[in-house]
């Protein structure tokens, strides 16, 4: 990127070109936060909307939201996913008030208006008046007040929506890598295991910037160094797609000589600080290539997590300029025997608001955004690994955050 | 013993397990439980769907003991306190010297610098051994009403 090639229309001005130096303004200032709505949630991005499985019979709907913006995602007549905007056409009233329902047309409480589970308005209630009184005048086209639709597209089992026709095809949009990626942990049926919601005190970009952070990992998390959980771990890579927005990182851990440490472990009487009950770690090569974490995002707001036998969506909801959601979707495999359910189970104390290596991500952001409060002068420092956003064979690196402020400041045009 | 007498016994044990974690006495927290024993931290929609993977869930007495031992040692988070209000219990079905049990709690979080919130709102569904004093959980699950969880969760309720 240029100078030339800078579209400048408003918002927080950057020092340079560069994307290793980053304004705390960005995460405080509330016309920044406007801006994002515009020019990322409603923009050119696939947002992950919902499992496909959530709407598996014609007539399911769930609804979300994209970026701030109230969404339906249902499942048409002719099992096609149809995702549209949850806004009444006649005065703005939202029209799905929970969040998941079935049936063959949605009707707004207020004044009734209905619409089929693609987004068209099909009755209006008092559309010829009352005994010839009142009704909608002659001009008046119900085909001119369908619902605002997006697009939708789905792989390997996760549903995407776009507002925007700009948007290019999803795996394009994604990278071969990152496709690859997502395609590699669902390779069959997922199901639902569990779900849960952490708010998050501070500006979304601060979690989304944690999840790409392999910097952090060991320092913050201290839970696995401090009972000395041996990760014997092999070398591992951060994969980015051209974009920026979209990357993978991984690691890989010998399970044998893993579960052969154990075993050795228990044999000892050292007074080392020590777990009572492995089996929050004890897991299983279920993919048969040693990769024993692969944390997988999407531009702007989904997380596809591996970690050992631990897999959950985790889908990154923008609150305000200071306040986040954060839904975790535990999934498990429609395959699973009892014994990787109980294993998935167990493992499931690393992750989540109370997770072992997950819960300091929770606070950790809101201490970012209390620290900024009336001093978000200059810039933060992302340089760890270099200056770009390149793909690397190794984790030391804030490569992926670069990644992430790349796609940022290409939608942002700043 | 007569229903009445179990019944204080379990509200006793509920306000003793109230007090050993309100008061950060957590080290004792898994001398409440049985040797064999689960501890289920879940939501309503989670309970309701039945949906099994938890916030916390301990399938062990060992598994206890590591959360507090994790909480003390290792993981990083603001120090804060909770103050529990557990209501009485309801005893349902007691076969074999296991009682079946549910009370319903609320539990404020006190931060260090004093911000005060309400932090979680929901009901033990407990099966206690009560063969002897004291009594202990066999199993405890904690249904949160709401399925959200301010900023983390890492004190147990």
């Amino acid at each position: 990127m240029s100078v030339q090639d800078v579209d400048f229309r408003g918002g927080i001005a950057w020092p340079s070109n560069g994307i290793s130096e980053v304004p705390f303004r960005l995460y405080t200032d509330p016309e920044q936060y406007r801006l994002e709505q515009e020019r990322i949630f409603k923009g050119p991005t696939w947002s992950y909307l919902c499992l496909a499985t959530e709407i598996a019979e014609p007539g399911d709907w769930v609804a979300t939201t994209v970026g701030e913006v109230a969404v339906i995602v249902a499942r048409g007549p002719d099992g096609r996913i149809n995702a549209f905007v949850n806004r009444c056409a006649h005065r703005g009233n939202l029209l799905c008030l929970t969040n998941k329902g079935r049936g063959r047309e949605i009707t707004c409480i207020y004044h009734g208006w209905s619409y089929d589970l693609e987004g068209r308005l099909t009755a209006v209630a008092f559309e010829k008046g009352v005994r010839r009184q009142g009704g909608m005048p002659p001009e008046f086209r119900k085909e001119e007040h369908h619902l605002q639709r997006l697009r939708v597209a789905e792989l390997a089992g996760l549903v995407f929506g776009t507002f925007s026709d700009e948007t290019p095809d999803l795996e394009t949009y994604l990278g071969p890598l990152v496709t690859g990626g997502m395609r590699r942990v669902l390779n069959r049926p997922a199901t639902i295991i569990g779900r849960s919601t952490q708010i998050l005190p501070n500006n979304w970009k601060l979690y989304a910037e944690n999840v790409k952070d392999t910097y952090h990992a060991s320092i913050l998390h201290a839970f696995l160094t401090t009972f000395r959980i041996n990760r014997l771990s092999q070398p591992g890579s951060i994969n980015i797609d051209d974009s920026g927005g979209n990357h993978f990182s991984q690691a890989k851990l010998d399970y044998a000589a893993e579960d052969a440490e154990y075993k050795a472990a228990a044999l000892r009487s050292d007074t080392d600080l020590k777990l009572q009950d492995n089996s929050v770690v004890e897991s299983v090569d279920e993919y048969g290539d040693q990769v024993s974490v692969q944390i997988l995002t999407v531009f702007p707001n989904m997380v596809l997590q591996q970690i050992r036998n631990t897999i959950a969506v985790r889908v990154l909801k923008p609150r305000g300029v200071d306040r986040a959601e954060l839904e975790w979707i535990h999934l498990g495999f429609a395959d699973d025997d009892a014994a990787m359910t109980e294993r998935r189970l167990r493992q499931g104390n690393l992750v989540g608001p109370a997770g072992y290596i997950a819960l300091e991500d929770g606070c950790v952001g809101g201490f970012v955004q209390r620290a900024l409060q009336y001093n978000d002068d200059g810039e933060g420092v992302v340089m760890m690994g270099g200056h770009d956003a390149q793909s690397q064979n190794f984790r030391a690196s804030e490569a992926a955050i670069r990644g992430f402020w790349k796609k940022y400041r290409t939608l942002m045009g700043a | 013993m007569d229903r009445t007498a179990l019944r204080l016994g379990i509200d006793e044990l509920n306000a003793a397990y109230a007090d050993c974690i309100d008061d950060d006495r957590l080290e004792e927290w898994p001398d409440f439980f049985a040797e064999d024993c689960r501890y289920l931290i879940t939501s309503r929609d989670s309970y309701e769907a039945g949906l099994r993977h938890g916030i916390i869930y301990c399938a062990s007495h060992g598994m206890l003991t590591d959360r507090v031992m994790a909480l003390r040692r290792a993981s990083m988070f603001e120090p804060h306190r909770y103050r529990h209000l557990i209501g009485p219990a309801r005893v349902g079905t007691v076969a074999d010297a296991i009682a079946e049990a549910r009370a319903n709690f609320f539990a404020a979080r006190i931060m260090h610098d004093g911000t005060t919130t309400l932090f979680a709102t929901g009901r033990y569904l407990d099966r206690i051994d009560v063969s002897r004093e004291p009594f202990r959980f066999i199993e405890r699950t904690v249904v949160l009403d709401s399925q959200k969880i301010d900023t983390l969760l890492v004190i147990p309720l």
